[in-house]
């Protein structure tokens, strides 16, 4: 029970390691991206999931409910994504140029070029 | 009326300050209302640190939506000093950016770097100020945002490299902050930091509380450059415009670092972070390599930009040390290295940039024969160095002393003995930029002697006239890390 009450919380352990692994593992510039975009959203999940009750309702006071869910996580993870948006904008954005003044998004490429430029 | 509401215009002042510089699309008017902003939120800085006397906080409710339900931004004797460090800072970086922005970014671009710059000030200031954890991390990334951008328009192929390494490593940092702050929201209910504080010591659980903290110190570790999480620091500080290079050593870790002390001490607090848990432990461990990794890595760099960036290395060491102490004094030596460092490395990266401007690179075979080619910035860049060591006379000794006090007051012989055989490693960096500018012959080919000019240099030496006049006269520096240091462990009840 207590394995499938912490549901949420494996599937974020999980996120964040796969998502740091790539980020670690891959030399591609846009994939170490993707990975990164996996991390952040590991957290979405860590801040969303107990935010919802069991038979908890929307946050609006009626006279049947009397278990609301929280809104707040939500609330603050919109602006978590839009943050992650960003982020994932400037990385993009980011290696775009590096192509263009490189030539590459090769991560040991890039290193060597950088080498041979002393 | 207004002063009831200065807390949130020195936030909000750069905040809309810099889509109007977007819109304007010129970089002289840009450049002046940047310039002008900052001065605004130095002048109301200092405002607000005269209105926080010794014990008081101030606690300003955005939207009148009262804490803590609403966003709080609450200031006492510690933020207030950050926030002047900040801002006074931009403000005197601004007008030696004028032109060196120009040559290094470029006229077209020239407007988008000042709306970058306020967005990065507005960011940095809103860490200070804010009294919600989720609002750190908002601001948190309004600033990284700005300086990854900003650190990209450097001078070659490098910047962005290095500007795409600081994304990833500073996006992972932010992130594990608020993997910490959820942690904590989740067992308190809050975000505010002062109700955090009044309910952790209830929460029975104590291993979410635990995890958070360590979140948060990995978090901002990363943010703050703490040894062995410096890896995006050389880089970024090395290829980064050199205005941006001057304004981010002086001040974007240093915000991190307040960050720490401010969970530590007000919200985890003391007993728990320092005496239950090895918070202060790892911390010192940590702080002794970074002194000593980061000033050793300073000796053997053959770039004067590199040699400084790791030099930083080593000196958010020493803060850190005094944080790990967990005492006032630490706190009062963490701080004033925090404001004297800050002082100390922007007058530096503020002479290296009039140094790349008149002879086009900093390499220590480019650089030979400084004193004869630029005697006054050569001169000026030995005092930030002695700073640097901590020689009697400059502002670093007087916080190093500090520090040694502090760490033999807590019975700690060994590590003030470190922290003395550390300086030893800075004067052999500093040695060998003297040994460079004074010992060798310039280049064939070196231009004639001559300084940067003045705009360039004139902000540079008044950086560094306030490193030797907080050297001389420490008094006001150490007299406001005391209370800040004091603001910090008295937690906010």
């Amino acid at each position: 029970m207590t394995t499938l009450g912490h549901l949420g919380y494996w599937a974020t352990v999980a996120l964040l390691m796969t998502g740091l692994y790539i980020v670690i593992a891959r030399g591609h510039l846009v994939k170490k991206l993707v990975g990164l975009g996996l991390f952040q959203s590991s957290v979405y999940l860590l801040y969303i999931v107990p935010g919802k009750l069991v038979g908890g309702t929307s946050p609006i006071v009626d006279q049947g409910a009397r278990v609301y869910s929280n809104p707040l996580p939500h609330v603050l993870i919109l602006t978590a994504i839009v943050v992650g948006v960003a982020t994932l904008a400037v990385g993009l954005a980011l290696a775009v140029r590096i192509r263009e003044a490189y030539g590459t998004v090769e991560e040991d490429e890039i290193l060597a070029a950088d080498d041979h430029d002393g | 009326m207004l002063l009831a509401h200065l807390p949130i215009l020195i936030v909000v002042l750069p905040l809309v300050a810099a889509p109007l510089v977007v819109l304007v699309r010129h970089g002289g008017v840009g450049w002046a209302v940047a310039l002008g902003v900052s001065a605004a939120s130095t002048a109301m800085s200092v405002a607000v640190l005269a209105e926080v006397p010794g014990t008081g906080v101030l606690s300003y409710a955005i939207g009148s939506w009262e804490p803590p339900w609403g966003i709080e931004y609450r200031i006492d004797a510690g933020n207030a000093l950050v926030a002047l460090l900040v801002s006074a800072v931009a403000t005197i970086v601004l007008p030696a950016a004028k032109r060196t922005v120009l040559l290094e970014v470029g006229a077209d671009r020239e407007y988008l770097f000042y709306a970058l710059f306020l967005l990065c000030l507005c960011g940095l200031l809103g860490i200070a100020l804010t009294g919600d954890a989720f609002n750190v991390f908002v601001f948190l990334e309004i600033s990284s945002l700005a300086t990854y951008a900003l650190i990209a328009l450097g001078r070659d192929r490098r910047a962005l490299t290095a500007a795409y390494q600081y994304l990833l490593l500073g996006t992972i940092g932010a992130t594990l902050y608020v993997i910490g702050v959820g942690l904590l929201y989740l067992v308190t209910g809050t975000l505010n930091f002062a109700d955090m504080a009044q309910r952790l010591p209830a929460v029975v659980d104590r291993r979410p509380v635990i995890a958070g903290l360590a979140f948060i110190t990995v978090g901002m570790g990363l943010k703050a450059a703490i040894f062995p999480l410096h890896a995006w620091l050389p880089n970024a500080y090395a290829h980064a415009p050199s205005a941006v290079s001057a304004f981010l050593a002086a001040t974007a870790t240093k915000v991190s670092l307040y960050v720490m002390m401010r969970v530590y001490y007000s919200v985890i607090g003391a007993p728990t972070a320092f005496g239950a848990e090895p918070t202060g432990a790892i911390l010192m461990a940590l702080s002794i390599a970074a002194l000593l990794v980061g000033s050793g890595a300073a000796i053997v760099q053959r770039d004067l930009r590199l040699m400084l960036a790791f030099s930083s290395v080593g000196q958010i060491g020493y803060i850190t040390l005094g944080i790990s102490l967990a005492s006032a004094a630490g706190m009062t030596a963490a701080m004033a290295h925090l404001i004297n460092h800050g002082l100390t490395k922007g007058a530096l990266f503020l002479l290296v940039a009039g140094v790349a401007l008149r002879l086009g690179g900093t390499r220590f075979e480019q650089i030979a024969g400084l004193g004869r080619t630029m005697p006054i910035t050569s001169f000026a860049i030995v005092i930030g160095g002695l700073s640097l060591i901590g020689v009697p006379g400059t502002a670093g000794f007087a916080s190093k002393w500090a520090l040694v006090v502090a760490a033999i007051g807590a019975g700690l012989w060994w590590v003030a003995a470190i922290v003395l055989a550390s300086s030893l490693l800075a004067l052999a960096y500093v040695w060998k930029f003297v040994e460079a500018a004074y010992l060798s012959a310039p280049p064939a080919g070196a231009p004639a002697r001559g300084e940067a000019p003045a705009d360039v240099t004139v902000p540079a030496l008044v950086l560094t006239a306030a490193v030797v006049a907080f050297g001389l006269h420490a008094t006001p520096v150490l007299e406001a890390s005391s209370r800040a240091a004091s603001a910090f462990l008295r937690g906010w009840p």
